[in-house]
């Protein structure tokens, strides 16, 4: 599985939809993950790929972790992946 | 009705082993977060703390008595014995067989259960101490002072998270007042700085890695704090009587549930706590002074707590002063309220108010006296101390000066 498919498998789970009801374009917000909700995807996202992920749950803008969209999520875990290798 | 006064006050806290100490630290604006000193510090990412530092148990117990008593008892009995010292009671007849101990924690002796899930689990040990279960309940450090100083009335611990000072000091308030007891002992205590207490905590990602800014725009979380105050909470005219030093009037107290959300937390609840604290000691919103924040340097906290406490003062929210402590001792979970109540003392009885600390920018969600960065001298009739926990429950005391 991609870093892409594995990323969204995750947030389809915490958004309790079907992968293919997450489009990259969405905000976590539109797919109704709240602060709890994005704080548990960051958990599990962090487990799936053996990664760390930089984010504060007080300052999220401030973060080095763009959560902006699904693709920004996944564009911000393929360089952590890469990074970090 | 029947009043309530405080008169002995006791404490152990990143500030100072003592009280005076404590207020000295506070007037001064000193930080007492550092880096943190535990096993397995290079496994969290999270590396300060308002840990006691330079502390040697061993030079006031002996080895049976460490064998039972947590870092948190510990805590609990150390400022226990300066507040009853103060305060020149002695438990016997019928004032012990009346009076208790209701103490705050929320995690009890959590520090005995890191370490021996250590042996069982990282060590691969099948045999662990056998005082681990008398040392690990959230009940010992309050019957280690009930066997201290022969309390035999009412005694438990109460654990509502952060709010668990505030809610057991209430108790402790309202069994004086109702006339079940003429004096108890009550405040909180915790000791949750080790490996799995902090690395709990990383989790949530709300914590910060450099300082607790209350109030401050670039806050960037909460900062763990350890330690413990006790006070001896007594009947005003029994007080009277024996020609006690009062240092404060205990006059109201309200507790409430947002029933809400289990970490997030809600203007109303809060403005409903404040609003009932007043209510209860008959206080007019004019005669508050100061209030001693929940504060906690979360983007959440610090800005419902400013926003309810606008809502309940109206106009006056302007008028007075609002500061937490938690960035010179950092968050004292169970324990927090018990060493803030230090603060609204320091305030009534001495006219000292005690900054926030670490303060760099306004923030417009903020936009209230928060006393940035240095104490200030001011005369005040009425504090209040605000306790908000994760789980929805709230609990602020009402102090006024004697």
């Amino acid at each position: 599985m991609s870093v892409k498919d594995k990323v969204i498998a995750i947030i389809a789970e915490q958004a309790v939809l079907e992968p293919s009801d997450v489009t990259e374009d969405s905000s976590l917000e539109d797919l109704g993950i709240d602060s709890m909700g994005l704080v548990e995807s960051i958990f599990a996202i962090e487990e799936a790929f053996d990664i760390s992920v930089p984010f504060n749950a007080n300052d999220p803008s401030e973060s080095d972790f763009d959560i902006s969209s699904v693709s920004a999520i996944i564009a911000a875990v393929e360089k952590l992946v890469a990074e970090q290798a | 009705m029947r009043r309530v006064v405080i008169t002995g006050a006791g404490t152990i806290n990143p500030l100072g082993s003592d009280v005076p100490k404590t207020m000295e630290a506070m007037r001064e604006g000193r930080c007492g977060i550092s880096e943190l000193n535990i096993r397995d510090i290079d496994r969290l990412a999270i590396r300060i703390g308002g840990q006691i530092h330079d502390y040697h148990p061993e030079d006031r117990w002996n080895r049976q008595q460490i064998a039972l008593y947590d870092r948190y008892t510990q805590f609990a009995l150390i400022a226990a014995q300066e507040a009853v010292a103060q305060s020149g009671l002695t438990f016997s007849g019928d004032l012990a067989a009346h009076s208790g101990v209701v103490l705050g924690t929320a995690g009890g002796g959590l520090q005995t259960s890191d370490e021996n899930y250590r042996t069982v689990y990282e060590e691969g040990k099948n045999r662990v101490h056998p005082f681990v279960v008398p040392k690990l309940m959230n009940n010992a450090a309050a019957s280690h002072i009930s066997m201290e100083y022969n309390l035999k009335g009412p005694s438990f611990t109460v654990a509502t998270a952060c709010a668990s000072s505030n809610h057991a000091m209430g108790q402790a308030f309202h069994m004086i007042r109702s006339g079940m007891s003429d004096a108890m002992l009550t405040g909180g205590s915790e000791s949750m700085l080790c490996f799995g207490g902090l690395k709990a905590w990383e989790g949530l990602r709300v914590m910060s890695k450099d300082a607790c800014r209350p109030f401050s725009a670039n806050r960037n979380g909460m900062v763990q704090g350890e330690g413990a105050a006790i006070f001896v909470f007594e009947e005003y005219e029994h007080a009277k009587k024996r020609g006690a030093e009062i240092l404060c009037e205990v006059s109201g107290f309200a507790m409430t549930s947002d029933a809400g959300d289990i970490v997030m937390p809600s203007k109303q609840g809060a403005a409903r706590a404040i609003s009932g604290a007043l209510a209860d000691g008959r206080i007019n919103k004019s005669e508050v002074g100061y209030i001693n924040a929940h504060g906690t340097g979360t983007a959440a906290n610090d800005k419902t707590e400013c926003a309810a406490v606008a809502d309940v003062f109206g106009h006056h929210a302007d008028d007075l002063m609002i500061s937490s402590t938690k960035s010179m001792h950092g968050h004292l979970i169970g324990g927090t309220g018990a060493v803030e109540l230090l603060a609204c003392i320091m305030a009534l009885r001495d006219g000292v108010i005690a900054p926030t600390i670490g303060y760099e920018e306004p923030d417009p969600e903020c936009a209230l006296d928060v006393v940035p960065n240095e104490s200030r001298d001011a005369k005040v009739e009425v504090v209040l101390s605000n306790a908000f926990a994760f789980g929805g429950l709230n609990a602020v005391l009402a102090l006024r000066k004697h």
